[in-house]
């Protein structure tokens, strides 16, 4: 398969994680000339699976295009699993419709259930269940790339949004003597995750899809990126503070010039905390909506009322906060009594919040242009090609007329395995000598006659035997 | 162990269950609408260069007429202003800042000429200013009793505690109480014009119409009592502790005394920045035909009650026009013709790389 391959697999420590804690071992991946395929029966899996022969066995089968194990026991397909989930770093699915699938499915990071046939067992042990193999494609092409890029957009977004609000309070406190006066108004803090911002962003992960379902499965490709932890990742998250930082700045300095020793029009007070606060939270709210406006792709009846509803809320909650009648009720919860009315009035303020607007949108949207006219990804091509193009027509599906009224039934033809089973030796014990495991040369199957095996025990135990 | 129930799945995921009441189809499939299947229409927009790059252009092209409009409005606002704070030797005010005490019954007076170039027409204000003052420290800011201020009497006899240390003095209320009344700007400005002959013409100054009127109205109110006698009504209450007179004698106008006295209610209004300026007077366009202040050699009269040289503060008194953009401020104007500029020129960049590298988003190029 690879000549040139060194004769041990190579296999490097290094640490992984949030803030590199997590100590890990990785093999690494080797190149080689030709397609393969590995084919392992139990017997062999349980030689192969032992310490010191385990990484070649990896090794191997990572070299192949594919491999098959038969006749496992369902320890032995957990402990397959657990091998390529240890030393390769990769996520691993594991799907399965039976009982003895049950080990494998648990140990995976994704398990897949399939409910028909051999019964629930693996349905309820599994993340996920169906009633087909042939949903998997489904399950990961569509809705699992969709529900990754949902929660990348939805973390990227929260930390935004966030990261954005407080900044903003941190730059105040340069001008406030650092005495930790909020330069929003209290309730606006309190609505602000609450209320104003919940829905939207709750209608772009639940409704987002950047590509139709049939464009998805046309195109495999575009799961590359879910595998490859591309949308949110250390250096995501980075772009993302950044990105919050700049945007904070413009949203405090700027109204701060604007309202730095100004007046109205009619010569009053426009420069006090309540108008500043009005127009600070003002400008905060549009530019967190219009980026959420931007990050949303897929525009349903339901993100219109969310996103417009929830600026609409916004004004009307401000709107009735600053009347006479709640002031009159509650006097001192809402003293911003008369400020929508004497602020919003005034064209400067107006025009601050437009020119605030412009500057932390007009960025994001000059920087997503020149990526997607530079370097296009894969999701900008089809959603390029999807306005222009037809929808690809589904693959044909061939009907398969079985129907079966039987649950699940077992049978053997040979005395199965039940000793490799609960000899409970193998894998735990190097065993320096063995018994030969076959007492004829040739294959029973062709011979018609029942195999004589022997346990991979020590010799202290042959005395068990099995009659055949 | 395994399933025992004798359910069987088809194709569809249609389960059967055979009982004695007879076959029943139970579905256990998903409902096969929009909302569930996630096929509900929608719109679904990208950034193509046909909306992106006419919206830099027309976003340019409508910016720097604006700004310049801006600009040009703020630069035709007149606006002069007056440092008095008397921490130079060479000031006017200097004995006045330096022999300041708390204990002075008499206020000290100072005079400072100046001298306006140009001609101010329509309504002028007056505003003072302060420096390094910081009316938005948060202790500061909620140091109020707003229900006290609103005519509250159970407030006006027990100010809340937010007012604390000022709200009361010997176990009798402090009306209005708090830091921000107790701070309250008392010196007293007036104007005089030197005409031509020599003679020092006072100028008219108007103190009502400077506060916000859901704050005259809505906001402060005075406490009503048996009798419309205000001295009455805060009988039982002290003045706050830096104030040289009690508040219901801060104006003889009935109308503008108590906690509607527009001074009160304008200084109430806690400024955002450390640096602010806020309304003092009015000075009222006479008659259509002379300037409301005409050029000349004017002199400003400052009753110096105020210290503000223990926290390095300044003080000042600026004379202002107005227009419907508000008073001097040039950032706008400046801000606006720079974005405008700025988003014309990244409009043409842009119209350059898309014109260059445009066509890598072509649908051939995807490797299937």
């Amino acid at each position: 398969m690879c000549p040139e391959a060194a004769e041990e697999p190579s296999v490097f420590k290094s640490r992984v994680g949030l803030f590199w804690l997590k100590k890990t071992e990785t093999m690494q991946d080797e190149k080689v000339d030709g397609d393969y395929g590995l084919i392992i029966n139990g017997h062999s899996l349980a030689f192969a699976l032992e310490k010191n022969l385990r990484l070649e066995l990896l090794r191997t089968a990572c070299m192949c295009q594919t491999v098959i194990c038969c006749r496992v026991t369902p320890l032995q397909k957990a402990q397959v699993v657990q091998l390529v989930k240890k030393y390769k770093q990769a996520v691993t699915l594991a799907i399965g419709d039976g009982a003895n699938d049950v080990s494998m499915i648990k140990v995976a990071h994704i398990g897949v259930g399939i409910s028909g046939q051999e019964g629930m067992q693996a349905v309820l042990s599994s993340d996920f269940s169906f009633a087909q193999f042939r949903y998997l494609q489904r399950l990961l092409l569509v809705h699992g790339r969709w529900s990754y890029i949902r929660m990348c957009k939805f973390l990227g977004y929260f930390f935004y949004k966030n990261f954005t609000f407080t900044l903003v309070q941190f730059w105040y406190a340069f001008f406030c003597g650092f005495s930790a006066q909020t330069v929003y108004e209290d309730w606006f803090i309190t609505f602000y995750n609450m209320v104003y911002t919940a829905l939207p962003v709750l209608g772009m992960c639940l409704f987002d899809q950047d590509v139709n379902d049939r464009w998805s499965l046309y195109h495999p490709q575009l799961y590359a990126p879910g595998q490859k932890n591309q949308y949110f990742n250390k250096k995501a998250f980075v772009n993302c503070v950044m990105h919050s930082c700049y945007s904070s700045l413009i949203l405090f300095f700027i109204p701060w010039a604007s309202m730095h020793d100004t007046v109205r029009d009619d010569g009053k007070e426009i420069a006090d905390y309540q108008s500043f606060a009005l127009l600070a939270q003002t400008c905060l709210l549009i530019v967190v909506y219009t980026q959420l406006c931007l990050d949303t792709y897929y525009w349903t009846a339901v993100n219109h009322f969310f996103v417009w509803g929830s600026m609409v809320a916004y004004f009307s909650i401000t709107l009735t906060m600053c009347s006479n009648g709640m002031f009159y009720m509650f006097t001192s919860s809402f003293p911003f009594i008369g400020t929508t009315r004497n602020s919003l009035n005034q064209p400067n303020v107006w025009l601050t919040i437009f020119l605030t607007f412009l500057l932390c949108i007009l960025p994001v949207v000059a920087f997503r242009f020149i990526f997607i006219q530079l370097r296009p990804t894969i999701n900008d091509k089809v959603r390029y090609k999807m306005r222009t193009e037809e929808l690809p027509v589904p693959a044909p599906r061939r009907l398969r007329r079985r129907h079966s009224t039987r649950s699940g039934y077992a049978f053997s033809h040979s005395q199965g395995y039940g000793d490799l089973v609960t000899s409970r030796k193998f894998l735990m014990k190097r065993s320096t000598k063995r018994a030969p495991l076959f007492t004829q040369t040739d294959s029973s199957i062709f011979q018609n006659q029942p195999q004589h095996y022997r346990t991979i025990a020590e010799e202290a135990e042959e005395s068990q035997g099995h009659s055949p | 162990m395994m399933a025992s129930s004798y359910s069987a799945k088809d194709e569809d995921g249609h389960i059967t269950v055979s009982g004695p009441g007879g076959g029943t189809l139970r579905n256990k499939k998903p409902e096969n609408t929009a909302f569930k299947q996630q096929r509900l229409p929608a719109w679904q927009p990208i950034l193509t260069a046909g909306t992106v790059l006419p919206a830099f252009f027309i976003i340019g092209l409508i910016f720097i007429p604006i700004g310049i409009g801006l600009y040009v409005t703020s630069n035709n606002i007149k606006e002069f202003e007056i440092d008095y704070t008397g921490d130079d030797t060479s000031s006017p005010c200097y004995n006045c800042a330096k022999n300041f005490s708390w204990n002075n019954t008499k206020s000290c007076t100072c005079t400072i000429p100046f001298q306006l170039d140009q001609p101010y027409e329509s309504n002028v204000f007056m505003y003072y200013g302060l420096s390094n003052f910081y009316q938005n420290h948060r202790r500061y800011v909620k140091s109020r009793d707003d229900s006290q201020l609103n005519g509250n009497i159970d407030s006006l006899k027990k100010p809340s505690k937010e007012c604390e240390p000022y709200a009361s003095i010997d176990n009798k209320p402090i009306a209005p109480c708090g830091a921000i009344a107790n701070s309250m700007f008392n010196d007293t400005l007036t104007l005089f014009y030197n005409d031509p002959n020599g003679t020092s013409v006072p100028i008219p100054l108007t103190s009502t119409g400077i506060a916000w009127w859901t704050d005259k109205h809505v906001k402060f109110r005075n406490p009503v009592g048996t009798n419309s006698n205000l001295t009455a009504v805060f009988q039982g209450t002290v003045k706050p502790v830096n104030w040289h007179r009690p508040v219901y004698e801060l104006d003889t106008d009935p109308e503008n005394n108590g906690f509607i006295n527009e001074d009160f209610i304008v200084w109430m209004r806690t400024a955002a920045l450390p640096t602010f300026r806020k309304l003092y007077r009015i000075i009222q366009k006479k008659n259509t035909m002379a300037p409301t202040l005409p050029r000349g050699n004017y002199t400003l009269v400052v009753d110096y009650n105020y210290p503000v040289r223990s926290f390095e503060g300044r003080k000042r008194m600026i004379l202002s026009t107005i227009s419907w953009m508000g008073g001097k401020n040039p950032f706008l104007g400046i801000a606006y013709i720079t974005v405008g500029s700025v988003c014309f020129f990244l409009g043409v960049v842009l119209l350059v790389i898309h014109h260059k590298y445009g066509n890598r988003n072509n649908s051939a190029n995807i490797s299937n």
